[in-house]
């Protein structure tokens, strides 16, 4: 009787501790350290009007714009309300058929050799904002061509969008799309 | 592996062993009530939250005392957060106005949490509100990890104390767990992760517009929600043009660290630890990383203090990496060997379906290993779409039972049980009465040690059995062939033994697998932790048998290596058969070209 008193007691201490307090505490020591991560890494213009999240990935598919990595989020592409990746098994036919036609129009806009594997495979959240150097590079003549700008400026364009590895060796280097997007439609 | 990815590999296992003996001794001195750093701030907390709950912190519990408190204290948990999910809709921090969920989700999801299962039938950003993920989930991270951890401990003392029946104060134990272990690393790391980018606030979803609209077929519906055919059969469809997206938001970092710390698991958003709010930089993935890592890798250290020879936690943690090494190598092999299917249409030959470019494949397969080893459950990777050798990794990691480090504490009290049967099976080959840290190892014992081992492996191929004859469970699946049978077998194992993990393309939000799932985590969760509090109670009571000369040293490298061989068979005895028919049947196909 005694121990069915303390569980009820202790079960209700513990949610206001670890479900009222320390999320308070925790919310309030980042909206001090660090406002611009805590409210979402948000990209914004000179106006203060929001564009979007440097961490979420959006869905790119005119030629104009480099392209990130498929998503397969719900119904459309980079769907952030529906995070998630396509589960897809290695011998799935309608996976296999799925890539080669990512395959096919990328080809078809003039890319030979190998293709990284990130730029036709999904990613696990459906929201990478990231693809390779070598994914990005790719397409610079596509973007070039179709902008009529020269290869030279979209290049330092991606070079500028580029991350390196954290204290040199955590992660390899990456370039974020929407950054670099944004920064090309600049251009 | 190029030289980032081995020197990613190689720090996260230098720092683990690097914490494991200070965070190993802190607990120890917790644990056995010594004053620690933290006492000067928390033994006033300590003792007002005694005498709120009536709790005589002096008074000792016998097993059936210790495990009962467990078990009502989960309870309250269980109807806890059955009764905010139902109800969530009510309560206030739900800007998004999300309703309650279905009562077999919110058993589902409640047994899951109290279980420190953490399964994710729900989608985050869709079906949970900010109250219940902090005043719902949060809570059970804490609590549930506690309960591991504390029966373990109990476990511990058994081996330690002598002629006594009395295993400590199980109140005391999760209070002061919670206080001086989890609540500290937890506050401390979820800002260095906030400083990373994971989000931390209280606003509502954001809109914001597309750089390039994009756009997509909506299957038409009638009045009641059955999608319209037109004259040939063939759906109809609206185009519907997408401008802008909304953003979910909300306090993930305080959630992130002690759903790893806690090997919890149930991710604040579908995606969990891939989507980029939980998991935005390489940095944050090393951390969540060894935050799974931590407590089961430095409780060996602490079981090693409690018993008076810390010998004899290396000798389980070195068990422990052995395993966890070789299944990453494994997994490393078969994630950069790739998919000869995909090579074949020009692509690059690794695998990145389902990996994030910022984790990389060594990011990604430390935590496919370390997430599945201990019972944690949240995925940086989609497991599903692994290659097949590649995704027997995580399975064949739980089905071992989480001992490769394991969930807190139920980690370390089922290798425990482990040491029994190898010190059993050697005695009988030797022809010595069997002991273990100088306790005589007896009928009760074994009976107690066996239950646990085979109750989760029985679970699992029993029930995966029933879904084969099961057409609702059938329909599940998401994928042909013999990946349809691995994402079953992979979701009874991930229930039973409390992971949590899934091969996601199964759509597990159906009554068979809510209902049967909640019987597997409870069954998975609860019969082995009153099996070894039941074992503990025993072994406390006998006396203490020095080693002579006969005692078979379990300290040393013959019986770690011995050891690992007992853990090999046994996994190997129980599930080859259901191992061949999944994933090795499929990887046969993938080289033979489907």
């Amino acid at each position: 009787m005694k121990d069915i008193k303390s569980a009820i007691l202790l079960f209700i201490i513990f949610t206001v501790i670890c479900g009222g307090i320390y999320p308070a505490i925790v919310t309030g020591i980042a909206y001090a350290l660090f406002p611009y991560q805590a409210m979402g890494s948000l990209i914004t213009d000179k106006n203060g009007k929001e564009l979007g999240s440097a961490l979420i990935g959006q869905s790119f598919s005119d030629p104009k714009y480099f392209w990130p990595r498929p998503s397969a989020t719900g119904d459309f592409g980079y769907n952030a309300m529906a995070s998630g990746g396509s589960n897809a098994g290695p011998t799935n036919p309608d996976y296999l058929k799925t890539v080669g036609d990512r395959v096919t129009i990328l080809r078809d806009t003039g890319v030979t050799g190998q293709i990284p594997a990130e730029l036709v495979q999904a990613s696990a959240s459906g929201l990478d904002p990231h693809i390779s150097p070598e994914s990005a590079m790719l397409q610079v003549p596509r973007v070039s061509r179709v902008r009529g700008i020269a290869e030279g400026k979209i290049i330092t364009a991606v070079q500028q969008a580029t991350e390196a590895s954290q204290m040199g060796f955590l992660g390899a280097p990456r370039v974020n799309v929407l950054v670099l997007n944004l920064e090309v439609d600049k251009l | 592996m190029n030289m980032n990815e081995w020197l990613q590999t190689i720090v996260v296992f230098v720092v683990l062993l690097v914490l494991v003996k200070p965070l190993g001794s802190f607990m120890a001195k917790v644990f056995q009530g010594e004053r620690t750093f933290l006492s000067p701030v928390l033994v006033p907390c300590e003792k007002m939250i005694y005498r709120i709950s009536g709790v005589t912190p002096k008074e000792e519990m016998g097993w059936k005392r210790y495990a009962g408190s467990m078990l009502l204290l989960n309870l309250m948990l269980f109807i806890g957060l059955f009764v905010i999910l139902m109800t969530q809709h009510l309560f206030p921090l739900n800007p998004q106005r999300i309703p309650a969920v279905t009562w077999q989700l919110a058993l589902n999801t409640a047994v899951s949490f109290t279980t420190n299962t953490n399964w994710q039938a729900y989608a985050g950003e869709q079906m949970v509100s900010y109250f219940t993920q902090m005043v719902g989930f949060a809570v059970h991270n804490f609590v549930s990890a506690a309960t591991g951890i504390v029966v373990a401990i109990a476990v511990v003392r058994g081996f330690v104390r002598r002629k006594t029946s009395m295993l400590g104060n199980f109140w005391v134990d999760t209070t002061r767990c919670t206080l001086y272990i989890l609540l500290p690393i937890s506050i401390i790391l979820s800002l260095v992760l906030v400083s990373q980018g994971v989000i931390q606030n209280f606003s509502a979803y954001k809109t914001v517009p597309l750089v390039q609209s994009t756009n997509y077929d909506k299957p038409k519906m009638d009045d009641k929600g059955i999608p319209l055919k037109d004259a040939k059969g063939n759906p109809v469809t609206e185009n519907i043009i997408v401008k802008e997206v909304r953003i979910p938001m909300g306090p993930v970092a305080s959630q992130e660290v002690i759903k790893e710390l806690g090997t919890n698991g149930g991710g604040f958003f579908n995606a969990n630890s891939a989507h980029p709010f939980e998991n935005p930089t390489p940095l944050s993935n090393f951390i969540e990383i060894l935050l799974i890592l931590l407590i089961p890798g430095a409780l060996t250290y602490t079981f090693g203090v409690m018993a008076g020879n810390t010998h004899q936690g290396w000798m389980l943690l070195g068990v422990m990496l052995f395993i966890l090494i070789g299944a990453f190598g494994v997994l490393q092999w078969a994630e950069s060997s790739g998919n000869p299917l995909v090579a074949k249409l020009g692509v690059q030959s690794i695998n990145m379906e389902g990996k994030e470019v910022r984790n990389g494949l060594a990011g990604s397969n430390l935590f496919v290993v370390a997430t599945t080893g201990t019972s944690c459950g949240a995925v940086n990777t989609m497991h599903d779409s692994l290659t097949p050798i590649g995704g027997m990794m995580p399975l064949a990691l739980i089905l071992l039972g989480e001992i490769i480090f394991g969930g807190v504490g139920s980690g370390l009290y089922t290798m425990l049980d482990f040491a029994i049967i190898a010190v059993f099976v050697s005695g009988l080959m030797i022809g010595r009465t069997p002991e273990y840290l100088g306790k005589k190892i007896e009928v009760k014992e074994m009976w107690m040690s066996i239950l646990t081992i085979l109750i989760a492996g029985v679970t699992v191929l029993v029930l995966s059995g029933i879904a084969m004859i099961t057409p609702q469970a059938v329909a599940s699946m998401s994928n042909p062939g013999a990946h349809g049978l691995s994402e079953v077998l992979y979701a009874f194992s991930s229930m039973a033994n409390n992971n949590g993990s899934a091969f996601a393309g199964l759509n597990a939000n159906v009554n068979f697998f809510n209902l049967c799932g909640s019987l597997a985590m409870t069954i998975g969760r609860y019969v082995p932790a009153i099996a070894v509090l039941a074992m503990a109670g025993s072994l406390a009571e006998k006396k203490y048998v020095p080693p002579s000369l006969g005692t078979l040293p379990t300290d040393k490298a013959p019986f770690a290596i011995w050891l690992t061989l007992v853990i090999l068979i046994v996994g190997a005895l129980t599930f080859f058969p259901a191992l061949a028919l999944g994933p090795i049947v499929e990887h046969l196909t993938m080289l033979g070209g489907v």
